[in-house]
């Protein structure tokens, strides 16, 4: 399995603050974004979105970073702390 | 280099004390000079608009993880001493502090550096959120440009 979260705008956008995929289905973050963006107009319309940022276990990585069984994949806005 | 004897990074709901902090940077420490603290408040005005309040929201993990990456460059780049950063979340008022950053070193430049680039590196790195309150309503802040240009000269 795959654990994804979803924070700030995005999680209210979704109406969905995590999920989990089954691992095989999945080799890259780009796949999970492709399939997340088949679920309904809405997440197609969120994942549309090129200033998404994505990380994986806690790192910032791109859309090429591979996944695996465990890992736990996040998608947020750009962030506004500080 | 200067041992640390107490955490590095706090994610906290509470007020922080800027002397305290101080004080715990100075702690047995005879080998720095220099001691540079950054504190970021709750403006009144964002864009024109009245703010009444502001909410933090990070991602709990991966917060830590991105500020212990940006302390270890840091450490890399400029000969400092001890450091400590504190970011808040939760609901927020006018003047409420938000943030804070303290650097040691022997002398004073790579503490101001350090310190300015922790800050710059936090602003578009750290997974923090601000949705802000004013009288139309609530909205998430969106991230500024000039954060990302600035981050980019280091």
């Amino acid at each position: 399995m795959i654990k994804v979260v979803f924070f700030a705008a995005l999680r209210e956008q979704l109406n969905c603050s995590e999920l989990s995929l089954n691992s095989n289905d999945f080799t890259t973050v780009a796949d999970i974004k492709q399939h997340l963006a088949g679920k309904d107009k809405q997440w197609q319309q969120v994942f549309a979105n090129n200033a998404l940022l994505s990380a994986v276990n806690h790192d910032m990585v791109n859309n090429e970073q591979t996944v695996k069984s465990g890992d736990e994949v996040a998608f947020f806005p750009p962030v506004t702390g500080g | 280099m200067t041992k640390t004897t107490y955490p590095e990074i706090s994610i906290q709901t509470d007020d922080f004390n800027l002397l305290d902090e101080v004080a715990l940077l100075e702690y047995e420490n005879d080998v720095d000079g220099a001691v540079v603290t950054f504190t970021g408040r709750v403006r009144n005005q964002n864009e024109g608009k009245q703010v009444t309040s502001l909410t933090l929201e990070h991602y709990p993990g991966m917060t830590e993880k991105s500020l212990s990456k940006i302390i270890a460059q840091a450490k890399e780049r400029w000969n400092i001493g001890r450091v400590k950063v504190i970011h808040r979340v939760g609901e927020l008022f006018i003047g409420d502090q938000i943030v804070f950053v303290g650097v040691t070193s022997k002398h004073r430049q790579d503490a101001f550096a350090a310190n300015e680039f922790i800050m710059d590196y936090l602003k578009v790195q750290a997974p923090f959120w601000k949705k802000e309150a004013n009288k139309d309503g609530v909205n998430w802040l969106d991230a500024k440009s000039s954060d990302k240009h600035k981050a980019a000269t280091w």
